[in-house]
């Protein structure tokens, strides 16, 4: 699979979808955003918090052995909005190429359609959130 | 037709106990005729995960806002609004939403700028209707349009404008904002995105009463002589105060004015909504910082 698909997959979805059902998509997405691993339970406030989300988002970024990125997101289930944008960045990169991450552009979030009806306010937290997994993997490497 | 009001005893002290209705009130009324639920969040998508029985739902970002001017609905966009989601001018609205029903009061005084006769707010909002288990659905209800008049907005009692505070110098403003963010320290909330103020402090004179020392942790009330220690003993408002309040885009605030106008009862309160993303990037606007209030400045 290219590393191109799992975005694509995401952005296919989304457009194939109408609008009055792209919020109810994006439920979905929260609702299957993976818990973290074990091994950071009780530790949440270690993680880098993103500030540009309206409730209190926390997330870190490994590379794994084969020099993939390994993403990691936790937000509150009262906040389903930003469960589901994490949930995106996650469905698109994690287990990716490090180089691939690196250059994600911008424009998957566009690309969503979610804008008009989420609103530009809103959804400024997934570019937060990206933003801050590339500056994290660039420091890793 | 006016639904009847909730006559819970709790209720009785506040100045307007019909602005308001219980958890329970409302469980009785789910089927009444003429009863219009609205769920009104910060976060988009509380709705779809679950809600109200027949609530239906109204977003402040994507529809109570232009999405051009910096404004609210003009009153042919209102019309279409209320006739979207069924709402007759006669009738019933009870408001209801997260975070102690900040978006919940901000939608109730969009629906008082357009003069809509009866809304009300349940108390406690979403949250507490949800620590008690009471019944929710993902269900949406089916919606018949409604004709709902054209009516102006009224910007002038209830709302003030950044000329308004400038002129309002010397008379009562509270900021309900944290503390961080009226001493300066921060210029938006802690763990909220940085809405551009660029500068950071508060309105010169303002005295600062965080909004969240009106609510309960359940999200309700605190009850009318909490209320009235608050504001009229410590913030020295009285009934023939003119009060403006505002925070940082108008929604915290319009919490404190539903408090001061319809709890407590002091008939001149006015929302800011420009609040501290208009006033901390206005050139020359002067602003004070610290814990001190400041001087009051001279209206040129």
């Amino acid at each position: 699979m290219n590393s191109e698909d799992a975005a694509n997959k995401i952005i296919e979805e989304f457009s194939e979808t109408a609008d009055p059902f792209k919020l109810e998509l994006l439920l979905e997405y929260a609702n299957s955003l993976p818990e973290l691993p074990e091994r950071f339970a009780g530790h949440e406030e270690e993680l880098e918090q993103v500030t540009e989300c309206q409730s209190p988002v926390f997330l870190t970024t490994e590379i794994d052995s084969e020099g993939r990125a390994r993403i990691f997101i936790t937000a509150p289930r009262e906040a389903p909005t930003t469960r589901g944008f994490a949930s995106l960045l996650h469905g698109a990169l994690d287990g990716q190429p490090i180089a691939y991450v690196l250059q994600f552009s911008d424009k998957f979030i566009d690309a969503l359609g979610l804008t008009k009806l989420v609103s530009a306010l809103r959804i400024r937290g997934m570019a937060g959130m990206l933003a801050r997994i590339k500056r994290q993997l660039k420091e890793l490497q | 037709m006016s639904v009847e009001f909730d006559q819970n005893q709790a209720f009785t002290n506040y100045a307007h106990p019909g602005a308001l209705v219980s958890a329970e009130w409302l469980q009785n009324n789910l089927d009444t005729a003429g009863l219009v639920i609205l769920e009104s969040n910060e976060d988009i998508l509380l709705y779809e995960v679950e809600h109200i029985p027949g609530a239906i739902k109204i977003d402040w970002h994507t529809e109570l806002n232009d999405q051009v001017v910096r404004d609210y609905l003009s009153p042919k966009d209102f019309a279409a609004l209320m006739s979207a989601k069924g709402i007759e001018r006669t009738d019933t609205v009870v408001i209801y939403g997260d975070k102690s029903n900040w978006w919940a009061t901000y939608a109730f005084w969009v629906f008082k700028l357009y003069g809509h006769p009866d809304v009300r707010i349940l108390n406690g909002g979403r949250d507490l209707w949800l620590a008690e288990h009471r019944p929710t659905t993902t269900s949406k209800p089916a919606i018949n349009a409604s004709e709902y008049p054209v009516i102006n907005r009224d910007d002038s009692s209830i709302r003030a404008f950044r000329e308004d505070v400038v002129a309002h110098f010397g008379k009562p403003i509270i900021d309900v904002r944290s503390p961080e963010e009226y001493t300066g320290e921060r210029t938006h909330m802690p763990n909220y995105p940085d809405e551009g103020a660029l500068r950071g402090g508060h309105i010169p004179s303002a005295a600062s009463v965080p909004w969240s020392k009106a609510a309960n942790a359940d999200g309700t009330f605190r009850t009318r002589a909490e209320l009235d220690q608050l504001y009229r003993v410590e913030a020295n408002i009285e009934d023939a105060s003119e009060v403006i309040a505002y925070c940082r885009i108008g929604e915290r605030s319009s919490h404190t004015w539903f408090v001061l106008k319809y709890l407590i009862g002091i008939p001149n309160v006015r929302n800011y909504d420009g609040s501290w993303t208009e006033w901390g990037s206005l050139v020359r606007a002067p602003i004070a910082r610290g814990s001190d209030p400041g001087l009051v400045p001279n209206a040129n």
